[in-house]
């Protein structure tokens, strides 16, 4: 195992979110206190309480969600699709370095990333709500999971994009939406019945649900179904990396 | 053992292009081997399919005795490669980019090292600049520097002083030379044919995806060494249908008083001292007197055009 290589890897994409701190960590947590600001405080006070809490402390686990899925896709995509931009990947290539390898480097890092910014966000909020875990061990392990299932499909954007908009295709077009319709912002039970039966078919209904269950202990969805969605969805990934190296697919010539 | 070994490699592309043919080539440990070709020959190709970029359509390569698809850890740990386009990540620091390519490669840290490799590049005092302050001529130092980051056995420079000033490329070709003094072996691919005859040992000619001649460097000189003696006859000289025979015997191109012989000089013939006997002989005076040789340039084009 090329132990070292993943730490090259790993070391080298951590301190580009160091050297763009301020889009990789400082933008993230500007938006969360821009959706405090006016979801929790200004429309937020005028909103009834959700399953028994008040709509800013509902919000949180939406929020980080919101934020973890973006920064996830984005930071590994970006990680695998920059070195196939700039000709660098060359280097990879052709260093010692399994496929499996290569990937924990790239997923590991945003993953990392992921994680940190979630927990700034957490950290944030806990100055405009007074914070509540009762799950804290599956919180985080719930954030370390989600971020790594999303960090390994944004490298799969990655190497499939060949060009910047690509990159930005499917976190724009399909996971934002499906993250504000997955009930980060509301209870899937406000819907009416036919929407929350639709809702189902989503798959980032159950992430949030699992997540907002660590915090509060109430979801939408039963957690063992949200844990084997997540684990489901991690094994889907995983599969396509894996026929991804062996075929060398947009990676080989 | 050689350093590379390589059996019927043939690569095809889907759309029906063969970049490669049938190439068979062995690299002798610690010799600098050059592979000229034109533009689109083949020679990055066979490059990138050695050091696992390019995937072959079929054959065998070996380095050192491995494998390169079975054993690729081992083998690509021993291969350092500067590719042909110079790319970098312009915002790193060039003592991390060292330590990003040492650590890929599985080697322990050792900024002695990187400070080693730095200072024979003369790149000491950029070693913390970001990469993007640098002159072309220190990236591609940089580029060569990555690849020896990790202590190659052999390193493949795929065309590396291209776009490089000519004091530069003096000041890397002594450094391959130092390289091969170490016992590295260095590949490396060319369009200055005055590259290859200045530091290969041996070269090899690719043309539309085929070797077309491997040899030593000094053999394929005198192989395909062509001589030109020219000549210019004194006008007193008496007899013009004496000169006219000869020029007819010996197929001499003649322009005014210059008269041109091409030849080629081998162990057993030796064409001119028998037209020089000839033109004592007959006592015909000539005023001057050169020997020109062909340079590898005349003869790469002669091969590639056959």
């Amino acid at each position: 195992m090329n132990i070292r290589g993943i730490k090259a890897i790993y070391n080298f994409e951590m301190s580009r979110t160091f050297r763009t701190i301020t889009q990789s960590i400082a933008s993230p947590v500007l938006s969360t206190i821009l959706y405090f600001i006016v979801f929790g405080s200004a429309i937020g006070s005028r909103i009834n309480d959700i399953d028994g809490l008040n709509y800013s402390s509902f919000l949180v686990p939406g929020l980080v969600m919101l934020t973890i899925l973006n920064q996830s896709i984005s930071n590994s995509s970006f990680g695998i699709y920059f070195p196939k931009f700039s000709g660098t990947i060359y280097e990879i290539l052709s260093a010692p370095i399994s496929p499996f390898e290569i990937t924990c480097g790239y997923v590991l890092a945003a993953a990392s990333k992921s994680v940190l910014v979630g927990i700034i966000i957490l950290a944030t909020s806990s100055f405009f709500i007074e914070l509540s875990i009762i799950h804290p061990f599956w919180m985080i392990f719930l954030l370390i999971l989600i971020s790594l299932t999303f960090s390994l499909f944004g490298f799969i954007i990655g190497i499939w994009a060949d060009d910047f908009q690509k990159i930005q295709l499917i976190p724009s077009f399909i996971i934002t939406p499906l993250t504000f319709l997955g009930g980060s912002f509301y209870s899937i039970n406000m819907l009416p019945e036919f929407w929350q039966k639709v809702s189902y078919f989503n798959p980032i209904v159950y992430l949030v649900s699992a997540f907002r269950w660590s915090f509060y202990g109430n979801s939408d969805v039963n957690i063992k179904i949200s844990i084997f969605a997540i684990f489901f969805f991690l094994g889907l990934c995983l599969v396509l990396i894996s026929m991804i190296f062996r075929s060398g697919y947009k990676i080989k010539t | 053992m050689n350093a590379i070994e390589i059996k019927n490699l043939n690569k095809s592309y889907q759309n029906g292009l063969k970049a490669l043919e049938n190439i068979n080539l062995s690299v002798k440990k610690g010799e600098i081997f050059a592979l000229l070709g034109p533009n689109g020959a083949g020679k990055s190709t066979l490059i990138n399919i050695i050091c696992g970029i390019t995937k072959k359509s079929s054959g065998q390569i070996r380095v050192f005795g491995r494998d390169n698809e079975a054993d690729y850890k081992k083998t690509r740990s021993m291969i350092g490669l500067v590719p042909q386009e110079i790319a970098t990540d312009s915002f790193e620091r060039v003592i991390n980019t060292l330590r990003f390519s040492r650590g890929l490669f599985n080697k322990p840290s050792s900024d002695r090292y990187l400070d080693s490799v730095l200072n024979s590049l003369e790149l000491s005092h950029k070693k913390s600049n970001q990469i993007r302050t640098l002159s072309g001529g220190m990236k591609r130092r940089v580029m060569i520097a990555k690849a020896l980051s990790h202590e190659p056995n052999i390193l493949f420079l795929d065309e590396p002083t291209a776009g490089v000033d000519v004091a530069l490329r003096k000041t890397l070709w002594s450094y391959l030379n130092n390289l091969k003094k170490q016992g590295v072996t260095i590949f490396l691919t060319t369009h200055y044919i005055e590259e290859a005859e200045n530091i290969a040992d041996r070269i090899g000619v690719i043309n539309n995806g085929k070797i077309i001649i491997i040899e030593y460097k000094k053999k394929l000189l005198k192989k395909f060494g062509e001589k030109k003696l020219i000549f210019t006859i004194n006008r007193k000289n008496k007899s013009i249908n004496t000169i006219n025979s000869i020029i007819k015997k010996y197929e001499l191109k003649q322009k005014g008083n210059k008269i041109t012989f091409n030849y080629t000089q081998n162990s057993k013939k030796d064409p001119a001292s028998d037209l020089l006997s000839e033109l004592n002989k007959r006592s015909i005076r000539f005023q001057d007197l050169e020997i020109k040789k062909n340079n590898l340039e005349e003869i790469f084009i002669n091969l590639v055009q056959k």
